[in-house]
């Protein structure tokens, strides 16, 4: 078996994907794709409902079918790929340690690499529920899983906590294949997911959405019988003399994503505080040059549209970088979170690019507001570009462009800020 | 012997079973493991019947899972000399049974003048329980083996030989032992009342029938005095609650020791400390609740115990808490001590109750305390019965491979693969754990047959992301393994399934009609 490759990329999820279909048309030559799990397509298999490809391909498909059209342009574009294979250990100078049944242990030494393992779920315990440990307590995408891919259903009476994508798209599932959804809850004021979901998913088909509502304690020795919810206060704490119990056989847990980046932090590489991933720049190249990473592992992306358009942002990066001609700006530019801004991807400008016009920047505000003006400011506080929306809210991830005339050598930060207009 | 009869052994029918043994040892915590460990030396018949799907269950799940040094209780009670006793055995012990023990040592820190009084009382104590090498720490010292520990601490008691260890591994493997030396252990067997003839002991009857026996030891845990009560014995067991939390295997080495508070008279306090596997774990708080079964958290205790253990280190990563869980002690009312001892009613009784705190310290010395005592009964009762020890014992168990262990020589394990490929197939993201690992907790000793029991040896599901990714793919091993519908896998025994119907029938049920064709 091959050892030596010039790219090699690390998960087969929609960002590996188009990582392995960009370096190709980008001339880079010997890719190899691994990936954790028995097929390519990450979540996507999994994901049967529609509302993928709007964005990319502007027409409406489901999970699998999304994945599939890239899926089947890896064979004839020679990509080698390699399943049931665990990464376990990269190393800065680009070795890569990984495990099947098939060859053992495999050490892969690779020109780039491409981190794109995507997230993992939150579970209880990253918000501390009190009460039993019994059966029945599912993260919404391994309850999907178990539906989708395994052909079971995990529950009759359901109770869902968190108003994320997946937590709505499997209230809708469920109730679809039979099960009653007595509730999804929101300990904030507003839905974390995207706002279609909340249409199709809920409100088509009568399921109650409670903000500012949690669960406050499981109950059940064997199995879960019953919730006791409660209201929360400003500071998301219960409030006293509201509690309710709802039976229900299970629970859903829908509150939140985090990048799955244990052997990005193994290889020392720095990773953003808020966003959980690495720190890059517009490349997506992390501190180790030469190491990429794109979708889900570097923050948390609404849509996998936008995560295949990450995924090509990096496919055309990692071309440049193996032609060695790239030309590195005098000094970084640092993209600053400013006022209800949460968190700015990619946080650092490096390069020099002929003919490139603009940099798209993503990010999340904090808190949703209406009418405001995203602001990017200099050092000084001078406003470069003001862009007007309409409305932001932190389900949503917001972008804009950067225009390159705007990037002068002095020019140390930029910070972006939302102001009400 | 095959797979098939290792099966077969622990899965009798309910009311089909009539057995005759020499011992019944009722709980299979790590007490009742011990036990059966150390009379399985012996050629006896001995069944050892725990209600659940697996040992270590009750308290031996839910613990701190410390090896005390020894100086908190008085060396005449039976708490202060068993420990005492038991401490310096884990060494060899866990090396025979291939069980991580660290002897890291602990500090009980004080704050003020009146806490260096207390810990000079403990390290009398200690002295006096025959410990030498305590010592009393202050200054920089102190922060030099504890760099993270609240900046006003000002004084310790560091007491050099106590060690962390996971109780249930360890529970597991005494039991594994026992039974390759010929012990029987029935899984979800459930001693409902005991049978007593002319004063005698003459049988346990089971949910799956009666044992006949003439000696039995009630190692039953928190049900002890329900046990004891059927024999005739009373005194009443109150469970008391200890809440823990436990954070990211990246956060273990936050802490270097086992550190405790002041102790109080109730309790040893709100302890930090690393454990075997690397996370880092907080807690017990303590108070009296009436369920002797509810292992429930709570919001108050939640906070409780984050708040304690603040006092020691400032500055823990709550956002890298991973679980959170209580356990239940057995303490006995109105004393302070183990109860240890043959029946005085009843002959071939032997109760080994309220073994709380130290207990899990203590139990090889329990069980050889226990041996002792049941020679004396069974002279009294069969006195033709010889308790000769077996030429044949096995001391130790098998080092078995496991792919975490290898991950700093990863070269090695390739061998493993290469023997058999199910050691390249990783199951568990997380915690690093083959399919291979998966199979062996199915087929070992004393069998796992959920995915709980398979997560406790294993430690598949019980990393950072405790079980999305893994659970549905060792529920699926379980159903190929067992040859049982995955719909009848549970996490822990009857009535915990995962799973309630085949997609599309519980639409069925509900009277929905599918059409044949559906025009897209």
């Amino acid at each position: 078996m091959k050892l030596k490759y010039d790219l090699v990329i690390i998960g087969g999820g929609p960002a590996g994907l188009a990582v392995a279909l960009e370096a190709k048309r980008n001339a880079v030559k010997d890719i190899l794709l691994l990936e954790r799990d028995k097929y390519l397509g990450g979540i996507l298999p999994q994901c049967i409902h529609n509302g993928f490809g709007l964005q990319y391909f502007k027409e409406e498909l489901t999970g699998p079918e999304y994945a599939e059209r890239f899926i089947v342009k890896l064979n004839d574009n020679q990509i080698d790929v390699k399943t049931e294979t665990m990464v376990i250990e990269i190393t800065p100078n680009k070795r890569i340690v990984a495990i099947n049944r098939d060859n053992g242990l495999l050490h892969i030494q690779a020109k780039a690499v491409v981190l794109a393992m995507g997230c993992r779920e939150r579970t209880r315990e990253a918000i501390a529920i009190a009460g039993n440990r019994p059966a029945g307590i599912f993260t919404a995408g391994t309850a999907q899983r178990y539906i989708n891919i395994e052909g079971y259903m995990p529950g009759r009476e359901v109770v869902v906590l968190g108003s994320g994508d997946i937590g709505m798209i499997m209230a809708r599932r469920m109730t679809l294949e039979g099960a009653r959804v007595k509730a999804v809850l929101e300990i904030m004021p507003f839905s974390t997911g995207l706002i279609r979901n909340k249409v199709q998913c809920l409100d088509d088909f009568n399921i109650p959405l409670r903000f500012n509502h949690t669960i406050t304690r499981i109950e059940g020795e064997k199995r879960v019988e019953r919730v006791t919810v409660a209201q929360v206060d400003k500071n998301l704490q219960a409030i006293p003399g509201t509690e309710e119990k709802i039976s229900c056989d299970t629970i859903l847990l829908s509150v939140g994503l985090i990048p799955e980046n244990e052997l990005t932090g193994e290889v020392g590489i720095k990773l953003d505080p808020v966003t959980r991933g690495p720190v890059v720049n517009e490349n997506r190249e992390t501190e180790v040059e030469g190491i990429f990473a794109c979708g889900n592992v570097l923050h948390v992306h609404d849509l996998a549209d936008f995560v295949t358009e990450e995924g090509e942002i990096v496919g055309r990066a990692v071309g440049e970088y193996l032609k060695r001609n790239r030309k590195f700006r005098s000094q970084s530019i640092k993209i600053v979170p400013g006022d209800n801004i949460a968190y700015v991807v990619p946080q650092y400008i490096d390069f020099i690019v002929p003919g490139r016009k603009k940099i798209k920047i993503f990010m999340r505000v904090k808190k949703a507001a209406e009418r405001v003006r995203i602001n990017l400011l200099d050092d000084k506080g001078r406003v470069l570009g003001s862009y007007k929306k309409r409305i932001v809210t932190p389900g949503e991830m917001v972008s804009v462009y950067l225009p390159e005339v705007l990037l002068d050598d002095k020019l140390k930060n930029i910070t972006i800020s939302i102001k009400g207009d | 012997m095959s797979v098939d009869e290792m099966v077969f052994l622990f899965i009798i029918q309910p009311g089909r079973m009539s057995m005759k043994v020499d011992v019944v040892i009722i709980g299979g915590g790590v007490i009742g493991a011990s036990i059966a460990r150390e009379l399985s030396r012996y050629s006896l018949k001995i069944i050892l019947i725990e209600k659940e799907d697996d040992v270590a269950m009750g308290t031996s799940k839910g613990n701190s899972g410390i090896i005390h040094a020894g100086y908190n209780a008085d060396f005449r009670t039976l708490k202060g000399r068993l420990n005492i006793k038991s401490n310096p055995r884990f060494d060899k012990l866990c090396q025979d049974l291939k069980v991580h023990f660290k002897r890291i040592g602990s500090l009980v820190v004080g704050f003020t003048e009146e806490d260096l009084k207390r810990l000079r009382e403990l390290k009398k104590n200690g002295e006096k329980n025959g410990l030498e090498n305590l010592e009393i720490i202050t200054g920089n010292k102190l922060f030099e083996l504890e760099p993270n520990l609240n900046p006003q601490a000002k004084y310790a008691l560091y007491a050099p030989t106590a060690g962390i260890i996971s109780p249930y591994k360890f529970t597991i493997a005494l039991a594994d032992n026992a039974v390759i030396n010929g012990v029987k252990v029935l899984l979800e067997t459930e001693a409902k009342d005991i049978r007593i003839k002319g004063r005698q002991v003459c049988g346990v009857v089971t949910n799956r029938g009666l044992i006949e026996t003439r000696t039995i030891i009630n190692a039953a845990g928190l049900h002890a005095d329900e046990i004891a009560k059927a024999a005739g014995d009373s005194f009443k067991i109150n469970p008391l609650k200890g809440e823990y939390q436990l954070f990211d295997k990246q956060w273990g080495s936050l802490v270097n020791h086992i550190l405790f508070p002041i102790p109080t008279k109730l309790s040893k306090g709100i302890l930090v400390t690393p454990t075997v596997h690397d996370n880092l774990l907080i807690g017990p708080n303590s108070y009296q609740v009436e369920e002797k079964d509810d292992p429930a958290t709570t919001r108050a205790g939640i906070k409780e115990v984050y708040a304690g253990a603040t006092k020691l280190i400032p500055h823990l990563p709550h956002q890298d808490l991973i679980n959170s869980f209580a356990g239940l002690r057995a303490d006995i009312e109105g004393r302070d001590d183990f109860i240890i001892e043959a029946s005085k009613k009843i002959r071939g009784f032997i109760n080994v109750a309220g073994i709380e705190s130290p207990g899990l310290s203590s139990a090889p010395a329990i069980a050889e305390m226990v041996s002792g005592i049941l020679k004396e009964v069974v002279k009294e009762i069969s006195p033709q019965l010889e308790l000769n020890y077996k030429d044949d014992f096995v001391e130790t168990l098998v080092e078995q491979p496991r792919f975490a262990d290898y991950l700093n020589k990863v070269g090695e394990w390739q061998e493993i693969v290469e023997r058999d490929a199910d050691y390249g197939g990783i199951i568990c993201r997380c915690e690093k754990v083959s399919k291979g690992e998966v199979l062996r907790a199915i087929y070992q000793p004393v069998p796992a047959r959920s995915l709980d029991a398979i997560k406790r040896r294993t430690r598949a599901g019980m990393g950072r992301c405790q079980g999305g990714f893994c659970s549905p793919r060792v529920l699926k091993i379980l159903s190929e393994e067992l040859k049982i519908s995955p719909l009848r896998i549970t996490k822990k025994g009857p009535s915990s399934e995962f799973l309630k119907t085949k997609t599309k029938d519980m639409i069925k049920e509900a009277g929905v009609k599918f059409k044949d064709e559906v025009k897209i």
